[in-house]
């Protein structure tokens, strides 16, 4: 279940229709709250400044031409590029744009909602897909900040010593189960795609929920309380 | 050191900067250290803890105004995005947006995400993207700078440009990937992280400040860097789509320009820079001279 349109086959089952440019993928779906907008990447696409500034041109599209139409963000990325040219030319602004363009989305009434269909690493996920109301990736997908053995590597922790922590934690190890209990994906979806997300259409959220979550689902214990600490010290 | 015998950011402490910014004594920290508040899980993993996170947070005075100020610490782990470090640093900006301080002032100093909690570090910068946004659509104006020894990378070099300004010094760094990561990953041709020329030409102050990825450029002293924050206080950039086509067009503009650039110095010859390889060496005062008759940005 790693190519788009199988996916999509099975995410909206009333039809869909995608068009490729490049690593971008674009075009919109039926479902049963309507039409929605269908933006992302394919081939694991790393991105980098041509590719940012291609998906906020769509954003900017969207926005001016289909008022309020949600916005189905399908992720897979290797992450941000790791390239001499990109970061010559400013990656960080570009990926910044692409995030505020979703933002300034979001704030015009689009509910935005991601689906990692295949693999979503570090930067760009953050860009791409980290920014919806709502999140979500197939079973079969892979999400982290970095593969363990370059973790190991750079950290001098043995592979062995990560691999037996990240049995007990999901703050270390790659995995979209990890994910789910620190509150960042709402859930992982199997067998029914798409009614999760027909209903994630139906109660669009506003507010980051994602540390309550993380709280709530035990993968992590202080984010949510140290976030209310800081809002409501006496000082 | 003793804070009048500091003249710049660089070298200095978090606690430090904070003090140097704002006005004298005005600074009451949030979550301070006696509080204890540390992670949880590089306890677990056995590796030294700090009792701030590695962050200091809270509120002060500039120039007799309320302002939010969070300094992220150089000294620890790299000044790294942990699961506390950045809830502190979401829960200042979600309390701006309640309280609308006239500025929030980010003295950032980064590696991007603490490795050690690699899944709660990526999901806390987003949550302070989100948080960062709330802030803005208030009205409030958030002030990234870049002026300290790990430059500004991974996500929060993300985060920086989601502010309404990036101010950088000559050392300053502003990037996602950074020179080590790039090399690790995709070998020493494509990036030498050892070639420091090559670094700061590509990622340091002075590029950012030319290509309009950093706002201001000033001299790494006290009195210029509170100067240069003061000028954009009440001059919150709209998260408007009348704003954001206009930086896409920017955007646009700068890759039908640059895209075939190799290098910072082949960028700093088309736009119209005389002697690119002097760049480098000029002292502050002569490249914002050259630098503003070049620029094509306000």
């Amino acid at each position: 279940m790693t190519n788009v349109n199988s996916a999509c086959e099975q995410l909206f089952p009333l039809g869909f229709n995608l068009v490729t440019s490049g690593e971008m993928i674009y075009g919109e779906a039926k479902t049963s709250k309507g039409v929605v907008a269908l933006l992302g990447t394919i081939n694991s696409a790393p991105i980098g400044v041509d590719l940012a500034f291609a998906l906020a041109g769509k954003v900017l599209e969207i926005i001016q031409n289909y008022p309020q139409r949600p916005i189905i963000i399908l992720v897979d990325t290797q992450g941000q590029n790791l390239s001499r040219r990109d970061e010559l030319l400013g990656n960080a602004g570009y990926l910044a744009h692409l995030s505020m363009c979703f933002e300034l989305a979001r704030m015009r009434g689009h509910t935005l909602i991601s689906i990692v269909y295949k693999e979503a690493v570090s930067g760009g996920y953050l860009a791409l897909g980290m920014i919806a109301d709502r999140s979500f990736a197939l079973d079969s997908a892979q999400i982290r900040v970095m593969a363990l053995s370059a973790m190991s590597r750079i950290m001098q922790i043995s592979l062995e010593r990560l691999e037996e922590l990240c049995a007990s934690s999901p703050i270390f190890g790659p995995g979209a189960s990890n994910y789910v209990a620190l509150g960042a994906l709402d859930a992982v979806l199997a067998n029914d795609l798409s009614s999760p997300i027909e209903q994630a259409l139906s109660q669009s959220e506003q507010l980051d929920q994602r540390a309550k979550l993380g709280l709530e689902r035990g993968g992590r214990k202080l984010a949510f309380e140290v976030i209310n600490l800081v809002i409501n010290a006496h000082v | 050191m003793r804070l009048e015998n500091i003249s710049g950011l660089y070298e200095s402490s978090a606690r430090e900067r904070i003090s140097l910014i704002l006005d004298a004594a005005t600074f009451q920290e949030i979550l301070p250290p006696f509080k204890r508040i540390s992670s949880p899980h590089l306890k677990t993993l056995g590796m030294p803890i700090a009792f701030d996170d590695g962050i200091v947070i809270g509120v002060g005075l500039f120039e007799g105004k309320k302002v939010f100020c969070a300094a992220q610490e150089p000294g620890f782990m790299g000044g790294s995005v942990g699961e506390v470090h950045g809830a502190k640093l979401t829960g200042l900006l979600e309390r701006a947006a309640i309280e609308k301080p006239a500025a929030v002032i980010l003295i950032l100093d980064t590696g991007g995400v603490r490795l050690h909690e690699a899944n709660a570090g990526l999901i806390a910068i987003s949550e302070i993207q989100r948080a960062l946004f709330k802030a803005r659509s208030m009205g409030v104006v958030v002030i990234a700078l870049s002026a300290g020894s790990n430059g500004v990378y991974g996500g929060i070099g993300i985060v920086a440009r989601c502010c309404d300004y990036v101010l950088i010094t000559e050392q300053g760094r502003l990037s996602v990937s950074g020179p080590e990561v790039i090399e690790s990953q995709k070998g020493v041709e494509e990036f030498d992280a050892r070639d420091k020329a090559l670094v700061w030409r590509t990622m340091g102050g002075k590029h950012r400040y030319l290509q309009n990825e950093a706002q201001a450029y000033t001299k790494d002293s006290i009195k210029n860097i509170r100067a240069t924050i003061a000028a954009y206080f009440g001059k919150p950039v709209p998260l408007s789509l009348e704003e954001l086509l206009r930086q896409h067009k920017s955007l646009g503009q700068r890759l039908e320009k640059f895209s075939d650039c190799a290098d910072a110095l082949d960028i700093w010859t088309k736009m119209g820079i005389q002697n690119p390889d002097q760049i480098p060496s000029l002292d502050d005062e002569s490249f914002i001279t050259i630098a503003n008759r070049v620029r094509d940005h306000d």
